[in-house]
């Protein structure tokens, strides 16, 4: 049908320019980070080669930035655009820390950035510094907020459904910003982020000393990163533990997904490692089991368990039925024609009306569905297993890896071996890629496992998008794929010739390529 | 304690027009440098004079949009949702335009080949006379009405095409917008810029000022006798809860005039428009910040002018005029309108503060000689 083809076309528009969006992020927020902290080296020590790391650090910065920016505008639009019925369902809430984003974090973000490229002769060292250390406050100012409405998607608080508007609205700021699933999240996704500048600081460092240019400058380099990145990792795993545990807690269809529970299990249960998952006869063949793991992982305790999909498809299925109660009074309470009674039996079942919405995808009317819909969209409420299985397992390993690979790096540099361990350079080198693979694989992983929600239990997915045409979409989805296509290439292009000219770039006659005469 | 909602629904239309002026005036003039670009600058040490003065500050200044945006989304959520869809194709041409500025900045110069620049020059003029057009264009078919009604449930349905949206007078406000936006450019130019380069600044400046004085004056007069406005023929409940169904609205012609003459002062707005862009005029190249103020005001000028005279609509509908959105029915709820009014009392002051200290210590002119001594640092 239609309308299947034109809301499958806009999660893929949305799912590709977000993803662009945090190929660049992660290391904006990682970067500014590693230049406050370089440029403090220099204010304290007045060591100019500090200087020298901050500004061609910097430059590297501002080749991302750009893209960052590129890929941002699209998102502040693309809810309006695309998601029309959202915006209009909860944009009384979901719009305040976008609004807030822009006062707090935006602002501030991009004013100083130009002073940050172009005030080094205008400024003291202590105003340049006070410049760069604002750069990295608007920059997690703004994961900060952004994280804040995303998590109000994850674990909607806060809200009541006003039948008179058809829309959530708002019922408590504090209660907004203090929701706890927004927290972690924004932790777990700086840590990321700090880890992806330190990694790529790191690997482009160990590069240089694998070639023997800019030794000294790049030594330096690899010391902040691999401190940094340490204590970064640390965050993106113990963080990325504790996530696990309100997803467990708030989203029990994305828990079963990610942990292939077809059925609940009695504490102590086990936790599946690998198997091959079979999503349309529900169950995992050849498992690989960790006897007691799952309770411990998922709740922290070993009576805990984790309710299996088979269970809560029924418990869903019950779900629905309650939530058609208030539907089917929906008019009258538009209306105002509701009788005392009803009004009574609309406010019991209102918090499962998001579960009739559910219907709307398989029949015109809900309250005519029978059985066999009901067990449909029942179904539904569990996310494909084996795609969340697999991306999740994928980013821990990434994490625990890159937590070894910095550890070693930082042990071995202070013990001044490092630089001689070329497989261990290498290593880091070609270890670039894998934090922005874990950042996606992360993104798919809170996102997808969302799924069939817009906003979790109370919007479906199928119902927020736009009245468009499925052409409308063709057309606007190739044309971001051609176009951000196209930048992201001139973009990687401008960042390897950079990285490879190494600080040289600087022109400061200090660096490898002048000596022997070579121009940029 | 909280204001009560007439009162918070009439403040908010106020900041959001603030900020979509704000928008104007500060992304303003970033547009018509990047839009006279390649014809006021001729060698590619001039075009980097004229990259580098708007350089440091036009990221800053396009945050007046992301806000300006990000607060209709929170305000009047219901506008957000349908001005943004129905008008898919044409957000998604500004926006696309917008893509070219960022890295157009950043990456023009950093390298050293004829060709690769004047591909970016040519992007960055695109990106700037693109928007400036199409968002006139948007607002002059926001002045007629735009084809879109509710269902039941609160979902909008657009019904016109991309080309409905090219109308005559929608043309003719794209085409007031980019002479506003070429002379607050070139005005800027007056102050950033010395010798020649100051000079051909200065004749664009001119013509845009008379082009816009021109424009602006025969837009408004088709406004009086050849456009439908919409007129409110129900009883409005400001305190009402916010969907559009409370209310009967009709077209007629001369409509969008009444404000004017029901409350006088606000012919400011226009007047302003006009004499801010003859001010232009006669201060010239010999006194260049009074100049681009002159012009500052000339803008908001005309913005508030179509903004005054729509008022209460935001977003008129043509095919079901009773769906229009107004200010008084298009909002969030109170709490929401309330928080955000608190935050942006709190933080507007705060950017303003440190906008003009970033300005101030950017300020003076630049030359071909830093551009030169520079070479690797600037852009
Ligand atoms: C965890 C962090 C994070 C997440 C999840 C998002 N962003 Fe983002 N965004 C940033 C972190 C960030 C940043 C680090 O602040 C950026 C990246 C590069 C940059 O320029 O700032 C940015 C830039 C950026 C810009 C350009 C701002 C400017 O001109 O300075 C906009 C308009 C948005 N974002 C909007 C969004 C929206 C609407 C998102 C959600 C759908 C979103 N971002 C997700
Ligand atoms: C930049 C980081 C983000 C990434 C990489 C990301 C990733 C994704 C992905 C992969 C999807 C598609 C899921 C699917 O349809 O199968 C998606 C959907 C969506 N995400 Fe995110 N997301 C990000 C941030 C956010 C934030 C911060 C919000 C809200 C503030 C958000 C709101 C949405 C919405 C509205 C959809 C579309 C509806 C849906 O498919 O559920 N996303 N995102
Ligand atoms: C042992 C290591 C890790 C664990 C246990 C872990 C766990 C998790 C969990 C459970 C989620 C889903 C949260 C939700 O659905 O709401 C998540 C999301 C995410 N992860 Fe990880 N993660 C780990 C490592 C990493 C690493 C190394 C990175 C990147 C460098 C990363 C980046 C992300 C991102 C960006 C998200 C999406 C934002 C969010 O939901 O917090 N994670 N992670």
């Amino acid at each position: 049908m239609d309308m299947d083809a034109l809301v499958d076309l806009s999660r893929l528009q949305f799912a590709f320019t977000a993803l662009m969006h945090f190929l660049f992020v992660p290391l904006t927020l990682g970067l500014s980070l590693l230049l406050v902290v370089m440029e403090t080296l220099y204010v304290r020590t007045g060591d100019v080669i500090f200087k020298d790391m901050t500004r061609f650090w910097g430059k590297l910065f501002a080749i991302n930035f750009a893209m960052g920016v590129v890929t941002g505008l699209t998102m502040e639009f693309q809810f309006g655009t695309n998601w029309a019925y959202y915006s209009h369902y909860v944009g009384d809430i979901f719009g305040v820390p976008l609004a807030i984003e822009g006062l707090m974090a935006f602002f501030l973000e991009s004013t100083f950035i130009g002073l940050f490229f172009f005030g080094w002769d205008r400024l003291s060292r202590g105003q340049h510094l006070m410049v760069t250390v604002l750069v990295a406050l608007g920059s997690n100012l703004s994961a900060l907020w952004i994280l804040i409405a995303n998590g109000w998607m994850q674990h909607p608080v806060a809200t009541v459904f006003n039948p008179e508007t058809m829309r959530m609205e708002l019922t408590g700021f504090t209660e907004l910003i203090l929701n706890h699933v927004a927290q972690v999240k924004f932790l777990h996704t700086l840590s990321a982020g700090y880890l992806t500048g330190a990694v790529f600081v790191l690997g482009i460092s160990s590069w240089y000393l694998l070639k023997g240019h800019d030794t000294e400058f790049a030594r330096r380099s690899f010391v902040v990163a691999a401190a940094v990145g340490v204590v970064a990792a640390v965050g993106a795993v113990v963080l990325g533990d504790e996530s696990g545990v309100y997803v467990a807690e708030h989203q029990p269809t994305k828990m079963a997904a990610i942990e292939a529970e077809w059925h609940t299990e009695a504490a102590p249960a086990p936790f599946t490692v690998a198997g091959i998952i079979d999503d349309e006869r529900m169950q995992t063949d050849y498992a690989i089991k960790i006897p007691y793991a799952l309770g411990l992982i998922a709740t922290r305790s070993l009576t805990g368990t984790v309710t299996g999909v088979h269970e809560l498809v029924e418990q869903n299925a019950e779900r629905i039925r309650r939530g058609l109660k208030a539907y089917a009074l929906l008019p009258a309470m538009r209306n105002r024609t509701a009788t005392p009674g009803e009004r009574q039996v609309f406010q019991r079942h209102v918090s499962d009306l998001g579960y009739a919405l559910l219907l709307k995808q398989y029949t015109d009317d809900p309250l005519k569905a029978d059985d066999t819909i009901i067990a449909k969209a029942a179904r539904s409420t569990v996310p494909p297993v084996a795609p969340l299985f697999w991306t999740f397992r994928a980013m821990v390993v990434i994490g625990f890896f890159l937590f070894a690979l910095l550890a070693y790096a930082l042990v071995t540099a202070r013990r001044g071996t490092a630089w001689r361990k070329r497989s261990l350079l290498r290593l880091a080198l070609y270890s670039i890629p894998l934090p922005f693979l874990a950042a996606e694989l992360g993104w798919f992983v809170a996102e997808y496992g969302r799924q069939p929600w817009a906003i979790y239990e109370i919007l479906p997915t199928g119902l927020a998008t736009s009245s468009l045409s499925v052409a409308d979409v063709k057309a606007s989805l190739t044309a971001f794929v051609l176009m951000y296509g196209a930048l992201f290439a001139v973009e990687l292009f401008l960042m390897f010739k950079y990285a490879r000219l190494g600080p040289s770039a600087l022109h400061t006659g200090r660096y490898h390529f002048e000596f022997q005469g070579g121009r940029s | 304690m909280m204001l009560d909602y007439e009162t918070l629904r009439l403040i908010w239309w106020g900041l959001i027009a603030l900020l979509l002026i704000g928008y104007s005036v500060m992304d303003g003039f970033d547009l018509g440098v990047g839009t006279l670009l390649p014809f006021i600058a001729r060698t590619d040490e001039e075009r980097r004079v004229l990259i580098n003065a708007i350089g440091p500050i036009w990221d800053g200044n396009q945050v007046w949009l992301i806000l300006g945006a990000g607060a209709i989304f929170a305000a009047w959520p219901a506008v957000y949702a349908a001005a943004f869809s129905g008008m898919y194709a044409a957000l998604l041409i500004v926006l696309f335009a917008l893509f070219l500025r960022p890295v157009g900045f950043d990456y023009r110069s950093k390298i050293d080949s004829p060709i690769w620049r004047a591909i970016w020059d040519y992007a960055l003029c695109f990106g700037g006379f693109v928007p400036a057009l199409v968002i006139g264009v948007a607002f002059g078919n926001f002045l007629q009405g735009v084809p879109f009604h509710f269902d039941e449930t609160l979902r909008s349905h657009y019904t016109g095409t991309l080309f409905d949206l090219l109308n005559p007078f929608a043309l003719l406000a794209g085409v007031v917008s980019v002479a506003m936006l070429c002379m607050h450019g070139a005005t800027f130019l007056l102050i950033k810029t010395t010798g020649a380069l100051q000079q051909r600044a200065w004749h664009v400046a001119r013509g845009a000022a008379l082009a816009t004085i021109g424009l602006f004056v025969l837009a408004g007069w088709w406004i009086a006798t050849g456009i439908e406005g919409y007129r409110i023929v129900s009883i409005i409940d400001p305190n009402a809860a916010s969907t559009p169904f409370g209310k009967e609205v009709i077209r007629e012609t001369g409509a969008w005039l009444s404000n004017f003459l029901m409350h006088p002062w606000m012919w400011l707005a226009p007047m302003l428009g006009l004499s801010g862009a003859l001010a232009v005029l006669l201060l010239g190249i010999r006194r260049p910040g009074w100049s681009w103020l002159a012009s500052a005001l000339s803008v908001s000028g005309i913005a508030a002018t179509a903004g005054l005279a729509m008022f209460p609509f935001v977003l008129p509908s043509s095919t079901h005029p009773s769906h229009s959105l107004l200010m008084w029915d298009a909002t969030s709820s109170q709490l929401t309108l309330w928080l955000m009014l608190i935050a942006a009392v709190i933080f507007i002051p705060v950017i303003l503060f440190y906008t003009s200290w970033v300005f101030r210590v950017l300020r003076g002119k630049v030359t071909v000689e830093q551009i030169r001594e520079n070479d690797h640092a600037v852009y």
